[in-house]
């Protein structure tokens, strides 16, 4: 038996990914968020909102239109899904100083997010105080139908967790070569999701950041361009 | 040879005696460039190799300095030598040293590449030789340091060595503009091009000349043409009844080919890869009963280990090197009497320039033996023969100056001095490639380097140059400037490994070499590969260290090595063409290439010229289409890709397709004959179907990561990798290409992109001329199966990986021998 079908998961017309999460049943979603239905929860991580601009502080001109496309890419999000709560997991500002930067229109797209829904911001290790002054609550960490949802994921067994933090990649291996994808990693106990920002790099599921986190063998659900595929640990290769 | 015509006092007495001590002569065209430098002339001097071109380009240096009063104060650079290679410019200050310390001259010749020690490096910067010997990312480097106008201020001579290797290319803009640089800062400067022979000498002289207004263009550079020395000798393995249908490695041959080098001198074995340069070392060896001192040289060695190579040739300890392009150009090794080309040469230029390296005597012939590796390399070994023989050369068109190459100069001149623009625009537009630039482009550029030229003004606090209140742009800071210069050059290879040896504990020990990484990707943990000449086990891969340990007498499992790096040259296809099509000429064939052509010509057609033949087939469960442009895997690949997408519009269904050099196969369930053929082949395939494929391509997302990189929008060794808490993220710019071709899909670095991907990576320009040619005259030959010519195309499915194992060769031995079985039926 191939341990991809060990877990309790299935495609879905829209091109998620149907999966069981302890008690909780969530959709990975090709744009790379998690949708929590019963609670029509909305959860991205790892937005890193103004990378662009960081790295052009320092005299890298890389293109000033990443946070337009990740909060573009949010809004469409919502616009399908018509969430009651949007949660942000974290790292949502690449660095401190990333919030100050926002262009006005960022911020406005920002602030149409929050109206008439709850937008909360999970503090990550790149924007640990939260926002300034964005609206939205604040929280270290968050319980939603028996899951903890945290930014950077926590050693050990940790049932339930869903978190972000490593940005999760995966080298899929084919007869023809290899493709490298954002990724979910999960065991069915926790989770891990890709990182939503535009400019954000992936970190292969094969380092050893993640070794220890799962209780059996992980499958990653590759975000493909039509939907997400889940791929067993046999079919991943590293960098 | 008219030595006479010129007059011998051109030669101060210690040079006229120091020719006379080796019974020597100076030749005519030495003393020419002696007299146009005493004239006060730019030069190019077009000649053979092995006609003292070096010597000739460097003795009006030799004099003029040879004849200087002493001086008490540090002098300035007097001569500054640019050689492609970093292995030319140690080799030519080893052959420079031998004159000035048999003259006893008071002269400093000393050279400077990126091997160079960082001491001595800091020292030629303070305290320059008379004479430096460098490379272009050397003198880029140089160009953008403070002080550069003082350092070269005094210069009187560059000479630009293997000219002719350099021109056409994004190195080639580099360099043009750092002339155009340093010849602001030195205006009397006298220009010297030392050139192989060229198909046409005017595109090299445009290429270097100063086109000032005032500066006379390319009638400011005199031709000089060196002797054109004894014709070579070019022969071709014929190994009857053995030559296989397809494959690149002509593992057939090596007992003939090493039969050859125990009857040889010193011989020099030419393959077109690094990995074929593997194989036929493991080869040579197993087959080296006599122990002969064979040696390895490619570009992925460890440098040490390249220059112990060099350094034992250079003292005739070596029967044979095995190389691949790194010992194409001068490195002067006068014992070299033969040089073999294992697979087919792919231009005709490049093959006179590897059989240069034979014999570097003008009087006596050069020798070379040609070993194809398949049947229609045959032809081609055969096409490039006749073209030696009447000295017909493939050249490179004039080229365009690339705009991310101009971004990096223009940041590099910011850091060596403050600039006024329409000064730098007039100084950028005296060199040849950039001579029609525009002013809204170079204004384009200056944006880009200052803000990124993005529409969105939001990085105007963050300008890395910026305008001064005098009018002049300057870098903003020195850190600023500092990265610039770690990041100079316009050579973008893939991303390289190190490979080291793994100690007891797994740690990275001695660097034996680099590796790409797309090579690695293919590789596990355990498996075992030859690099180095030897066999390895992969022990693991950490941070930018690939490490193994020695597996001696294992059978290897090696990486692809998918054939020939180089494409057929438009004018060898043409020649190959010709031979193929011409029936009459079918008599200097070797038998077994005519015997193919005839079982060719009976069971399906050899079409004419002009013609494009196309065979339809059915094979197994899946129907075929195979056709013969002969314009080289790029071109092919892209016909292949723009083919089955309008296949796929058309309803056909096509499931896949391969590509070589020659042909292109397309495969698909239901039968293919019943196509529209004109149509399929429209030239219109170039317009909206290119554009749509061209923006999903990988050849895209490639060509915009070395523009990104050539332009310093990213630096190369950061942000590609970022470290995160110690580990590696890859932020790739992947990420950067779509996100920007989203938001302003006219920027600066997708046009760049575009240009490239569209001539180096994709061949469009090929692609056209070829649909231009055959349109109207396709040649459609329906068959029951497939053809003689078609066995070499479908032997190519599913080869893609490894051919190391014994198993997958007995495999494939096997479906060959069914195939050709089956054709000549």
């Amino acid at each position: 038996m191939s341990v991809a079908y060990a877990y309790d998961h299935a495609p879905s017309p829209c091109g998620s990914l149907r999966l069981r999460l302890g008690a909780a049943e969530a959709m990975l979603r090709r744009s790379g968020a998690l949708w929590l239905a019963a609670e029509r929860a909305l959860i991205v991580t790892d937005l890193h909102l103004e990378k662009g601009s960081s790295y052009a502080a320092r005299g890298q001109m890389l293109p000033p239109y990443d946070t337009r496309e990740t909060l573009k890419r949010l809004a469409a999000e919502v616009e399908a899904l018509s969430p009651a709560v949007v949660i942000l997991l974290g790292d949502t500002f690449h660095d401190r100083s990333s919030e100050e930067r926002l262009p006005a229109d960022d911020a406005e797209r920002l602030r149409d997010l929050a109206r008439g829904r709850t937008l909360v911001w999970v503090v990550g290790n790149h924007d640990a105080d939260g926002p300034r002054a964005l609206p939205g609550q604040t929280a270290d960490e968050l319980s939603l139908l028996g899951l903890t949802l945290r930014h950077e994921p926590q050693a050990g067994f940790q049932p339930g967790e869903v978190a972000g933090h490593l940005h999760p990649a995966a080298r899929v291996r084919a007869t023809r070569g290899s493709v490298r994808r954002r990724c979910f990693i999960t065991d069915g106990e926790r989770i891990i999701l890709p990182a939503f920002g535009a400019f954000a790099g992936g970190l292969n599921v094969m380092d050893k950041a993640f070794a220890g986190l799962f209780a059996r063998v992980p499958i990653v659900g590759a975000v493909g361009s039509s939907r997400v595929h889940a791929v067993g640990w046999k079919s991943l290769a590293g960098d | 040879m008219a030595d006479s015509a010129v007059p011998a006092d051109l030669l101060p007495p210690r040079f006229a005696d120091w020719f006379a001590q080796r019974g020597w002569s100076p030749r005519a065209h030495q003393l020419a460039m002696v007299e146009q430098a005493n004239a006060g002339r730019h030069a190019l001097l077009i000649a053979p190799t092995g006609g003292g071109k070096t010597l000739a380009g460097f003795l009006p240096s030799l004099i003029t300095l040879s004849e200087r009063p002493p001086s008490n104060t540090p002098r300035n650079l007097h001569t500054l030598y640019i050689s492609p290679l970093k292995a030319l410019a140690v080799d030519v200050e080893r052959n420079l040293g031998a004159p000035i310390a048999q003259m006893g001259l008071p002269i400093v010749a000393e050279s400077r590449t990126g091997d160079t020690g960082i001491s001595r490096r800091q020292r030629q910067r303070v305290k320059p030789p008379d004479i430096l010997l460098t490379t272009p990312e050397q003198l880029a480097l140089l160009c953008a340091w403070e002080g550069a106008r003082l350092y070269f201020e005094s210069l009187e001579c560059v000479i630009l060595d293997e000219i002719h290797t350099l021109h056409s290319s994004k190195r080639g803009d580099l360099l043009a503009l750092d002339l155009a640089r340093v010849g602001t800062f030195a205006p009397n400067l006298r220009r010297v091009g030392l050139s192989a022979t060229v198909d046409d000498p005017e595109v090299i002289k445009a290429w270097m000349a100063n086109h000032r207004p005032d500066g006379g263009g390319n009638a400011s550079i005199d031709l000089v043409r060196g002797p054109a020395g004894a014709p070579p000798i070019v022969d071709m393995l014929l190994s009857e009844g053995r030559v296989p249908w397809s494959g690149h490695t002509a593992q057939h041959a090596m007992q003939e080919v090493y039969d050859v080098i125990t009857k040889a001198k010193t011989a020099l074995v030419f393959v077109n890869t690094r990995f074929q340069a593997e194989f036929a070392f493991q080869e040579l060896w197993r087959l080296n009963e006599e122990a002969l001192p064979i040696a390895l040289h490619h570009g992925s060695l460890a440098a040490e280990q390249r220059r112990k190579v060099e350094a034992a040739m250079a003292r005739g300890e070596l029967r044979a090197v095995v190389c691949t392009s790194t010992l194409d150009l001068g490195i002067d090794w006068g014992d070299v009497d033969l040089v073999i080309q294992l697979a087919s040469p792919k231009g005709a230029s490049r093959m006179v320039q590897r059989i240069g390296r034979a014999n570097h005597r003008l009087d006596e012939p050069s020798r070379a033996l040609f070993v194809p590796a398949n049947r229609f390399e045959m032809l081609e070994c055969q096409a490039a023969r006749e073209a030696i023989a009447e000295n017909k050369l493939d050249g490179d068109p004039p080229r365009v100056g690339a705009l991310d190459v101009l971004a990096q100069h223009v940041m590099g001149c910011a850091c060596s001095e403050p600039f006024d623009l329409l000064t730098l625009y007039d100084e950028v537009r005296t060199a040849g490639p950039y001579r029609d630039l525009v002013w809204e482009d170079f204004e384009q550029v200056v944006d880009f380097v200052s803000t990124g030229g993005y529409v969105l003004k939001s990085y105007d606090r963050f300008r890395r140059i910026v305008k001064g209140q005098d009018g002049l742009w300057r870098v903003r800071n020195p850190e600023t400037a500092q990265r610039h210069r770690l990041n100079v050059g316009a050579i973008v290879s893939p991303a390289v490994l190190a490979v080291r040896i793994a100690s007891r504990r797994g740690q990275a020990g001695r660097k034996i070499g680099e590796i790409e990484e797309g090579m690695v990707e293919m590789l596990e943990p355990g498996e075992t590969f030859v690099f180095a000449g030897q066999v390895w086990r992969l022990v693991g891969v950490t941070n930018m260290d690939v490490l193994v340990q020695a597996a001696p007498g294992a059978d290897p499992k090696m990486p692809s090595w998918g054939g020939s790096k180089f494409a057929l040259s438009t004018y060898l296809a043409k020649r190959v063409r010709q031979l193929m099509y011409d029936q009459s000429h079918w008599q200097v064939l070797p038998s077994d290439v005519r015997e193919w052509l005839e079982a060719q010509r009976d069971r399906s057609l050899i079409p004419e010229e002009e013609e494009l033949l196309l065979e339809t087939f059915a094979r197994g469960h899946r129907q075929f289409l195979v056709c013969y442009p002969f314009e080289g895997r790029l071109a092919h690949t892209t016909l292949a890709m723009l083919l089955t997408r309008r296949l796929e519009r058309m309803g056909a269904g096509p499931l896949g397709f391969v590509c070589n050099d020659y042909a292109l196969a397309v495969w698909a369930i239901s039968p293919l004959d019943g196509i529209n053929f004109g149509e399929l082949f429209a030239e219109d395939m170039l317009g909206d179907d290119l554009e749509a494929w061209l923006a999903e391509s990988f050849m895209m997302k490639r060509a915009f990561k070395g523009a990104a990189i050539i332009s310093g929008l990213i630096e190369r060794r950061f942000p590609g990798q970022q470290q995160k808490s110690g580990r590696q993220v890859t932020f790739s710019t992947d990420l950067i290409y779509d996100v920007l071709r989203r938001h302003q899909p006219d920027h600066l670095l997708l046009r760049c992109a575009r240009e490239d991907a569209a001539s180096g990576l994709i061949d469009v320009a090929r692609l056209g001329q070829m649909l231009a040619r055959i349109k109207g005259k396709i040649r459609h030959s329906p068959l029951e199966h497939l053809s003689p010519f078609s066995v070499p195309i479908l032997l190519e499915i599913g080869k893609e990986r490894s051919p190391g194992h014994a198993g997958e060769t007995m495999i494939l031995k096997e479906a060959e021998a069914d195939l050709i079985a089956e054709a000549l039926q």
